[in-house]
C-alpha cells in the first residue's frame, strides 16, 4: 500500500513539474519569438514591462483575462467553447509519454523521468497530433464566419496531408530501434543520434512538423492578408489566448518529439540529462523562429502539391531503402 | 471495478451511437460518433490490445472522421438552430457523456499505468499483431490492399480534370 501511495505521489510531483515547466516555457516562447523576430527586422521588440521586457507574458496574460469574452450571436455556442479546449488539451496531454531525462537514483529507488512509459508511446503521440485537427476545424466551423470557415478547412486539409508524411518519416526510426516506446528509442541513440542515421527521414520530419504546427512557410490557415486570422478570427479574450498558448505548447511538443526521435533525446556529454533535453528543445524552437523570420509563405496549391507529390513518395522510398538495408545487415 | 468500467464504456458507446443517428445537425452527429469511437478504443485498451486502440483513434477518429467533417464543412453551411440552443438536451448529453468518458479513461490509466491489460485473456504486443497480420492473414491483407489500390486508381481517374475539353470550351 505504501508503495502504491509513493508511486502516485511521484506521478503527481512529475505531472506538476512538467506542466509548470511547459506552460511557463510556452509563455516565454511567445516573448522569445517576438524578441528574435524583432532583432531580425532591426527592431527592439517588447522592452517596456520589466527588465528587457521579461514580464511581458504576465502583462499579456492579464490583458487577455480582462478582455470581454465575445461569442458571435449565431455561433454554435457549445462547439465554439469546446474548440480552444481541444487545442490546448491535445497539446498538453502529449507530455505524458515524453522521456525528459535519464533515470534518477534517489534513496535506492529508480525514478524514470517520464510520466508514463507507454509501450506504444509513439502511437499515442501520433494519435494526439491527429486529434489536434478537431480544435481548429470545430473552431472554424462554429464561429459562423466565412474567414474562420475557410481557415478551418485549409488547416484540416493541410494537417491531414502532412500527418501522412510525418507518419512515414517515423517508420524507419521504429524499424531501426524495434520499439514504439519513446524510452527505448532514446536508449537506441546512445552512440549516434537518429538524425545522422536517417537523414532523409529527419528532413521530412522537420518539414512535416513545421506544417503540422501551422508555422510560417506553411501558415496558410492564418494568412492574415486573405483570411484576417483564419480559424480564430471570431475568438477574443482568454479563448483566443487558449488557441495561442496551445500553438506554443504544440511547438514545444513537436520540438521534444524531434529531440526524442532524431536528436538523441537526453543523451549528451558533461551536462545533466534534463539540461541536454531542454537545450535541444530550445535550439529546435529557435530554429523554427528563425525560419519564420526568413522564409516567405507558400501558395496553397504549392503546399498541397509539395506534401503529396514530394514528401509522401520520398517517405515511402525511404522506408523501402531502410528495410532493404536492415535485411541486408541482418 | 473492471466490470463496472466495461459496462459503463459499452453504455457510452451505445448512447453516443444512438445520439449520432438522431441528430439533425451533421457536425454534432460527427462529434457523437467520435465519442463512440473513443469509447471503443478504451474498450480495446481494456481487452489487452493497446495497439488496436491507438489505430482506432489515429485512423478512425483522426483521419476518417476528419474527412467526414471536411466534406460536411464544405457542403453544409453552419446553421445555428435557435430553437434548441437553450434547451437542456442541447448541452446535457454531451457534457454528461464526455465527462463520463474522461472519467473512465482516467480510471483506466490510474488502475493500469503501465498499460498492461486489465481484463486480458491475452496480451497483444505490436509484434504479435504484425505476425498475425502478415503471416497468418497475409493473403487476405494482400487482396484487401489490391482492392484499395483499384479504388485509389479509380478515384484518381474520376477526379481528373480533362484539360483538352475545357480549352475547347474557352476558345
Amino acid at each position: 500500500m505504501n508503495d502504491v501511495l509513493l508511486t502516485i505521489i511521484l506521478i503527481v510531483i512529475k505531472l506538476g513539474l512538467v506542466l509548470g515547466t511547459v506552460l511557463s516555457l510556452a509563455a516565454y516562447m511567445v516573448l522569445a519569438e517576438r524578441k528574435v523576430l524583432a532583432r531580425m527586422q532591426m527592431r527592439h521588440g517588447p522592452n517596456r514591462v520589466g527588465p528587457f521586457g521579461l514580464l511581458q507574458p504576465l502583462a499579456d496574460l492579464i490583458k487577455l483575462l480582462c478582455k470581454e469574452d465575445l461569442i458571435p450571436e449565431r455561433a454554435d455556442r457549445w462547439v465554439f467553447m469546446l474548440a480552444p479546449a481541444i487545442s490546448v488539451g491535445t497539446a498538453l496531454l502529449a507530455f505524458a509519454v515524453i522521456p525528459f531525462g535519464a533515470p534518477l537514483q534517489i534513496f535506492g529507488r529508480t525514478i524514470e523521468l517520464v510520466i508514463c512509459d507507454l509501450n506504444i508511446g509513439l502511437l499515442y503521440l501520433f494519435a494526439l497530433s491527429s486529434l489536434a485537427v478537431y480544435g481548429v476545424a470545430l473552431g472554424g466551423w462554429a464561429s459562423q464566419s466565412k474567414f474562420a470557415l475557410l481557415g478551418g478547412l485549409r488547416a484540416m486539409a493541410q494537417m491531414i496531408s502532412y500527418e501522412l508524411a510525418l507518419g512515414l518519416a517515423i517508420v524507419p526510426v521504429v524499424m531501426a530501434s524495434k520499439s514504439f516506446s519513446l524510452t527505448a528509442i532514446v536508449a537506441s541513440q546512445q552512440s549516434l543520434p537518429n538524425a545522422l542515421r536517417h537523414p532523409l527521414a529527419f528532413l521530412i520530419f522537420v518539414i512535416a512538423i513545421m506544417a503540422e504546427s501551422k508555422r510560417t512557410p506553411f501558415d496558410m490557415p492564418e494568412a492574415e492578408n486573405e483570411l484576417v486570422a483564419g480559424y480564430h478570427t471570431e475568438y477574443s479574450g482568454m479563448r483566443f489566448g487558449m488557441f495561442f498558448v496551445g500553438e506554443y505548447v504544440n511547438l514545444i511538443v513537436l520540438g521534444s518529439m524531434l529531440t526524442v526521435l532524431f536528436l538523441g533525446g537526453w543523451h549528451g556529454p558533461f551536462l545533466p540529462s534534463v539540461g541536454w533535453f531542454l537545450i535541444k528543445i530550445l535550439a529546435v524552437a529557435f530554429f523554427f523562429i528563425w525560419v519564420r523570420g526568413t522564409v516567405p509563405r507558400l501558395r496553397y496549391d504549392q503546399l498541397m502539391a509539395f506534401g503529396w507529390k514530394i514528401l509522401v513518395p520520398l517517405g515511402l522510398l525511404n522506408i523501402l531503402v531502410t528495410a532493404v538495408w536492415l535485411l541486408w545487415r541482418g | 471495478m473492471v466490470t463496472v468500467l466495461f459496462y459503463t464504456l459499452a453504455a457510452i458507446t451505445l448512447a453516443t451511437t444512438v445520439l449520432c443517428l438522431t441528430r439533425n445537425n451533421p457536425v454534432h452527429a460527427v462529434l457523437y460518433l467520435v465519442q463512440a469511437l473513443f469509447a471503443l478504443a478504451l474498450l480495446y485498451f481494456m481487452l489487452g490490445a493497446p495497439l488496436l486502440a491507438a489505430w482506432q483513434v489515429i485512423l478512425y477518429a483522426g483521419a476518417i472522421m476528419v474527412l467526414f467533417l471536411f466534406v460536411i464543412m464544405l457542403f453544409e453551411p453552419p446553421v445555428a438552430d435557435k430553437r434548441t440552443s437553450g434547451r437542456l438536451t442541447h448541452w446535457f448529453f454531451p457534457v454528461m457523456l464526455g465527462g463520463l468518458l474522461l472519467a473512465c479513461g482516467g480510471a483506466l490509466i490510474a488502475m493500469d499505468p503501465a498499460a498492461k491489460a486489465s481484463l486480458s485473456s491475452y496480451w497483444l504486443t505490436p509484434r504479435d499483431y504484425g505476425r498475425a497480420l502478415f503471416e497468418r492473414y497475409a493473403l487476405a491483407v494482400e487482396i484487401i490492399s489490391l482492392i484499395l489500390l483499384f479504388a485509389a486508381v479509380g478515384a484518381f481517374h474520376l477526379g481528373r480534370r480533362y484539360r483538352s475539353t475545357t480549352k475547347e470550351d474557352v476558345s
